[in-house]
């Protein structure tokens, strides 16, 4: 997007007459700049730190401060240079913890974003189908519950969730169960918790696809004899899959790395990666392991979501 | 009323007593809340008409169109479509097709398949979709468009598109909300004529709803003319233009000359109104106007003559004026003549031959005078 824009605003620079030339030369420098902003943000925010992190995967553990060993510095640059090596990555396909870890936190993250999406669509429809005038007050709601600390509503779903908890206490004072449920500290209370916590990601694009969605074509579909729900999976449904695939992007890449809930609803038994970074980084003071973990964590998000832009950019080519 | 006939084609089963009529909007009324979008319309469609719905926005006519489609329900009153109710039946139910303002195409799919999407939800047999869709492109000359998505076409193929999606299941009732009003002037001329060819191949009856007016003239077998959720006038367009039967119809389609006045004196079938512009009018075909009746006297400018000099002796209805404007218009020149009381007279004159220079000019006398059955009387 950003190329083309360039690309042809120098292509009307070229097509003007000499006058102008030193002006919109201006302007192309101008709006390069403009573009250079983000450039930065993301060379000194994210690329950079990585470029550290990707090293720090490489060298080895050492009993200080920080506990690994160094790299930079000029004195002894390519001295230090021979010391780096792959053995950390290594290290994460011998030890069958970690293979475990990322695969089960797959599929914990997928599972949890398919039933937020099961959620949302219908709330995300609903809000699309409002009153206008109902519409912003619908989506403060949505957005609501990031007033509070994040923290503090995941804490809250362990006063709901646990044995003596609100729900057990409602459930059993009304008679539908004998016993509490044991609910805290199992799979059922982690998708609770990345459900709960990451619905308004999935709402809002679900929203504003279904929102700029005609309703005329619905009306289209059923004068050409198509009955509402058969509607909906032939029409709606479809022109609202950049919304479907943007909401679970949304929640699929934070739950994969996710660290707060499984620890606090999941307890001791859950295995996520989010989890098994910590222990490596705060419990074994291994950086340089954690640091590889951090990087597979990142290619398995990364690789994926390329693919699926470089599809969807074909798509858009051939007029989706 | 009658006198006029039908000047296009011998199609006039609403002159016909035995005729029954296809569609029937019976004392039909429409509220959204304390909104009356209809108020108690009857209106009865033919089989084969292409039936038009004028209005200005917000008169009914959307809403009429709708009900028969099925997107609402009257509130009081009912439709019938071949003598069957149409209540309670859902729009993917109804034997009516519509094709929409906005087109409504179906943008994650090609021509192909939204031209096919009516046809599949019939089950219709697959070589038999793919036989009639290929009639369809044809007929709407998109053939080598097939496979491309909407986006790809321009304005008029889309709604060529539209076109043939809606009709492509063969409906009774082909019904078109604003079909042109997308187009451009020149492509929606093109389209009135090609529109008007289809519904006579197909044989289909048409009921367009439009704000154009010109649009349902060129189009319909006949107009009905809505005002505020009722119905002004159903006519033929010559019958609409040429013997409007209100002052709203009247003002509402095409230019129209309008003098306040009342009836000194009823005859047989003439009439004498003065107080218009302190002249005399002697009218023929005065209609219901009694004397003492307070009327206007509506006449379309291209009946107006304009001369620089006076009229002979004893012609009737001559009125003097000075030429306050004129335009010229290449086929016509339009004058505004202004009279005694300062009211301004419209009229106009064809251009017939090739005069580079006006005899009539800004400021000049001029005398203008039309013949008694020129115009039309209008109590209402």
């Amino acid at each position: 997007m950003a190329e083309t824009a360039v690309s042809s605003s120098s292509g009307l620079a070229a097509a003007q007459p000499a006058p102008a030339t030193s002006n919109s030369l201006l302007n192309a420098i101008t709006s390069r700049l403009v573009i250079i902003v983000p450039y930065l943000w993301l060379l000194f925010f994210f690329l950079i730190p990585f470029a550290i992190v990707f090293k720090i995967s490489l060298s080895q553990t050492a009993i200080a401060m920080p506990p690994y060993t160094p790299v930079f510095g000029v004195d002894g640059f390519f001295d230090a240079l021979s010391q780096l090596n792959f053995d950390n990555y290594v290290w994460l396909t011998e030890d069958a913890l970690y293979f475990n870890a990322y695969v089960s936190s797959v599929i914990i993250a997928a599972i949890s974003t398919f039933l937020a999406l099961l959620i949302a669509y219908p709330i995300a429809y609903g809000m699309a189908r409002a009153p206008t005038t109902i519409r912003p007050t619908l989506l403060m709601l949505v957005i609501l519950p990031f007033w509070t600390s994040f923290l503090i509503r995941v804490y809250a779903w362990i006063g709901i969730l646990k044995p003596e908890g609100l729900l057990n206490q409602v459930l059993l004072a009304t008679g539908i169960i004998d016993e509490p449920l044991i609910i805290l500290n199992t799979h059922i209370a982690i998708f609770i918790g990345i459900v709960y916590s990451y619905l308004p990601f999935m709402v809002l694009p679900l929203y504003s696809s279904l929102e700029k969605m005609d309703y005329s074509l619905i009306e289209a579909a059923q004068d050409l004899g198509c009955p509402p729900i058969s509607a909906f999976w032939k029409i709606t449904f479809p022109l609202s899959l950049p919304g479907v695939v943007a909401g679970c992007m949304l929640v699929f890449i934070p739950a994969v790395g996710e660290f707060v809930i499984p620890d606090l609803l999941g307890g001791s038994e859950t295995l996520m990666i989010g989890k098994t970074l910590w222990n490596e980084f705060f419990n074994n003071r291994d950086w340089p392991v954690s640091s590889a973990v951090a990087v597979i964590l990142l290619l398995l998000l990364i690789v994926p979501i390329m693919i699926f832009q470089s599809a969807q950019a074909r798509a858009q080519e051939q007029g989706r | 009323m009658n006198s006029l006939g039908s000047i296009r084609r011998s199609f006039a089963p609403w002159n016909d007593p035995n005729a029954k009529p296809y569609i029937a909007f019976e004392n039909v009324t429409k509220k959204f809340g304390d909104f009356t979008a209809v108020n108690n319309l009857s209106l009865s469609i033919f089989e084969k008409e292409f039936f038009a719905l004028l209005g200005a926005s917000g008169c009914g006519k959307s809403t009429l169109l709708r009900m028969l489609a099925g997107f609402d329900e009257p509130t009081a009153g009912r439709i019938l479509l071949d003598g069957q109710d149409l209540r309670g039946i859902p729009p993917y139910r109804r034997p009516v097709n519509m094709m929409f303002q906005s087109y409504a195409l179906f943008p994650h799919m090609t021509v192909e398949q939204n031209i096919a999407f009516g046809l599949k939800q019939e089950g219709m047999p697959k070589p038999d979709i793919e036989q009639r869709v290929a009639d369809m492109l044809k007929l709407v000359k998109l053939t080598q468009f097939a496979k491309r998505k909407p986006h790809q076409l321009s304005g008029g193929q889309r709604q060529r598109v539209a076109l043939a999606r809606s009709v492509a299941k063969r409906p009774k009732v082909l019904l078109l909300d604003e079909p042109l009003g997308a187009l451009d002037k020149k492509l929606r001329e093109e389209t009135q004529f090609e529109l008007m060819d289809l519904q006579q191949t197909l044989g289909l009856t048409f009921v367009v709803v439009t704000h154009d007016q010109e649009e349902a003239m060129t189009m319909a077998d006949r107009i009905a003319i809505l005002d505020k959720g009722e119905v002004m006038q159903v006519a033929t367009p010559a019958e609409v233009y040429e013997a409007p039967g209100s002052r709203y119809v009247a003002s509402f389609v095409g230019n129209i000359n309008m003098l306040e006045g009342t009836v000194a004196e009823r005859t047989e079938n003439r009439a004498r109104i003065t107080g218009a512009s302190g002249a005399e009018i002697v009218v023929e075909n005065a209609g219901d106007a009694a004397a003492g009746n307070t009327v206007a006297f509506a006449i379309r400018p291209e009946k107006i003559k304009v001369s620089s000099r006076p009229p002979a002796q004893g012609t009737a209805n001559v009125m003097e004026g000075e030429i306050y404007d004129l335009a010229y218009l290449g086929d016509m020149t339009v004058y505004h003549v202004r009279l005694a009381d300062g009211q301004v007279l419209k009229a106009s004159a064809l251009n017939s031959s090739r005069v580079t220079e006006d005899p009539l000019t800004w400021n000049d006398r001029a005398w203008v005078s039309f013949a008694p059955d020129a115009g039309v009387v209008l109590t209402r």
